[in-house]
């Protein structure tokens, strides 16, 4: 599927959502080992072997750091690139300037 | 996506949580959500082009906000302290407009000016709801304008700053943890609707899930209780607020304590040294940061944090202690490089013009983009950059006064006169000189019970800094004229000189 910043990015086996922050041109996304698609359909099945979750609000990325996605709606897939699972990004604190 | 997705996901997490506590009544996320999903319906169906809020904030506004947003529409604020003809040109330009005023300011609206004209309590009647059908936002709108602010306009019709919603998220999701508060944290907003600090208070408040309480009508008595009473453990406060507020605690004795507070942060302005100064030595438990921000960068660019300020606070190193007057580092989400007039990038030290780039910036104003091509925005700040990475601000490049060719910025001669014993405050700028092309004068506003004379004043300059400095004229006023937000009125002192 193409990635573009700023669009939002359904699971088709979960309730996950994801908006992409980072990336563009023609990913291999899954979540729960079905591609991820731009609307919401019927659910399919989950694949119990890639059943990690995604939390709300938390960032994941690929080891080069190319893609970057945030669960804007939680779920029980894990979402992976090319069959590899993305990794939880760790938060950089920042102090509150507002 | 647009920016309701921030008031989206908290109300998904915590419904039942409290977003907001305004004149002592709660709203949940999920009030808000519904609330906000219920007006974007009748903003839809209005067929106004922007939805418009003239009044103190409070709940409207943030349902406005984010009602706008699920509708498509731009959300242009104003400004309630403008006169009535000042407030319909701008009504004007907004056309057709969903305008939701102040009881008071109705009366002095036409019917015809507004495509809906109404109330802010009649508003709140009419959408405040725990339950409202999901309003379907467009699915592609990163590009849509989310938000528009006419600038103050200090220097002349206020301009149309545009931020788009990809401008506005860029800058809550690349600063702010989802729901990182805890549930009894809250912040204190004491900065107007129409100003971008105000947003952003909303937006990051409502991202990080920590309670928002107002303040409409600054007072440092009113400051200091509500931030007792309510607990308040981060707030945000302009220089000319934290200044009044110590000048409170100092002359009147009341006690300065802010048990819950953790983290003070302040900008929209110059800070003056000694002012950030006694607040460390007051409240040696809270964390001060001190942020850069503009309108065109949807709010904070960069960041003077606890660490640094407890670290430059009375350090032995000049260089290091300085840093208290710097507005600290870039936020990792941007890039921030100084240039020369010849547009060349600048080393380390050396003053220039700062740029910026980011997600966050827009540097666009209504049918005026003001970015390079590769994304860079020319603030009209001038500043440098020192070798440890922080970042000095020297004044608005637009100030700077050219006298016979020389280049001098107000900021210098303000500096030196301010270090006189009998100065409270100064402002220095450029006027018409027959002999100079344009020459410093400056406007001083003596101590109470003290005095200096105008040839004690220059002599000052000319010892500290060099002759051409030197202000030709100085005239003695009992104050110097500010906008709400503290920013000085140039074109009022200017007036000074012209008469």
């Amino acid at each position: 599927m193409q990635l573009k910043a700023g669009t939002k990015l359904h699971s088709a086996v979960c309730d996950t959502d994801v908006m992409v922050i980072k990336g563009s041109g023609e990913v291999n996304l899954t979540c729960g080992g079905a591609p991820m698609t731009a609307a919401r359909g019927d659910l399919g099945e989950l694949d119990a072997a890639l059943a990690g979750g995604t939390a709300m609000g938390k960032r994941y990325t690929n080891a080069d750091q190319s893609v970057e996605l945030l669960c804007i709606k939680p779920g029980k897939g894990t979402l992976a690139i090319d069959g590899v699972a993305l990794e939880l990004k760790s938060a950089k604190p920042l102090p509150s300037s507002d | 996506m647009n920016i309701s997705l921030v008031l989206q996901m908290a109300s998904d997490t915590f419904p039942d949580r409290i977003a907001l506590t305004h004149n002592g009544v709660h709203y949940s996320y999920g009030r808000l959500f519904a609330s906000a999903n219920a007006a974007a319906a009748r903003f839809a169906e209005s067929g106004a082009d922007y939805v418009s809020y003239l009044g103190e904030s409070g709940p409207g506004m943030v349902i406005a906000l984010f009602g706008a947003a699920k509708a498509g529409k731009p959300f242009a604020p104003l400004n309630y302290r403008l006169t009535g003809p000042e407030t319909l040109r701008l009504v004007e330009r907004l056309y057709p407009v969903y305008l939701i005023a102040d009881e008071d300011k109705i009366a002095g609206i036409p019917a015809d000016a507004a495509r809906v004209l109404i109330s802010i309590p009649e508003f709140l009647a009419a959408v405040t709801t725990d339950e409202a059908e999901p309003f379907p936002a467009p699915d592609e709108d990163d590009e849509a304008i989310a938000v528009q602010l006419f600038t103050s306009g200090t220097t002349g019709e206020p301009k149309a700053a545009v931020l788009r919603n990809q401008n506005m998220l860029g800058y809550v999701l690349g600063s702010v943890e989802f729901a990182s508060a805890e549930e009894d944290e809250a912040t204190l907003s004491t900065v107007p609707p129409y100003h971008i600090a105000g947003i952003s208070a909303i937006l990051s408040g409502i991202y990080a899930m920590r309670r928002i309480v107002q303040l409409p009508n600054f007072a440092p008595d009113a400051w200091l209780q509500l931030c007792r009473d309510q607990s308040v453990t981060n707030a945000f406060v302009v220089p000319t607020m934290l200044s009044r507020i110590i000048a409170h605690i100092d002359e009147t004795g009341t006690p300065a304590d802010l048990p819950a507070m953790r983290a003070l942060a302040f900008g929209g302005g110059k800070m003056p040294l000694p002012v950030v100064q006694r607040a460390l030595d007051l409240w040696p438990n809270v964390n001060f940061a001190n942020a850069y921000g503009l309108t065109e960068t949807s709010s904070t660019i960069a960041i003077l944090g606890p660490e640094d300020h407890r670290e430059a606070h009375n350090h032995p190193d000049p260089m290091v202690a300085r840093r208290l007057d710097s507005v600290g580092k870039p936020l990792p989400t941007v890039e921030i490089e100084i240039r020369g007039e010849d547009g060349t990038v600048l080393g380390p030290n050396q003053l220039g013009e700062v740029f910026v780039r980011g997600p966050q910036v827009s540097g666009e104003y209504q049918g005026r983009k003001l970015t390079d091509e590769d994304g860079w925005f020319p603030t009209r700040d001038s500043g440098f950059i020192d070798d440890a990475g922080f970042l000095f601000l020297a004044g608005r490049i637009d100030d700077v006064i050219v006298r016979g060719g020389e280049n001098m910025s107000p900021g210098e001669i303000e500096h030196v006169l301010r270090e006189h014993d009998a100065v409270e405050d100064v402002a220095v700028l450029g006027v018409a000189s027959v002999e100079w092309g344009e020459a410093p004068v400056a406007a001083v506003v003596p101590k109470p019970g003290a005095s200096a004379t105008e040839a004690e004043l220059k002599e000052l300059v000319r010892q500290k800094l060099r002759s051409s400095r030197v202000p030709e004229r100085i005239v003695f006023v009992e104050a110097l004229p500010y906008n709400e937000m503290g920013k000085l009125l140039r074109r009022k002192v200017k007036d000074l000189f012209d008469a």
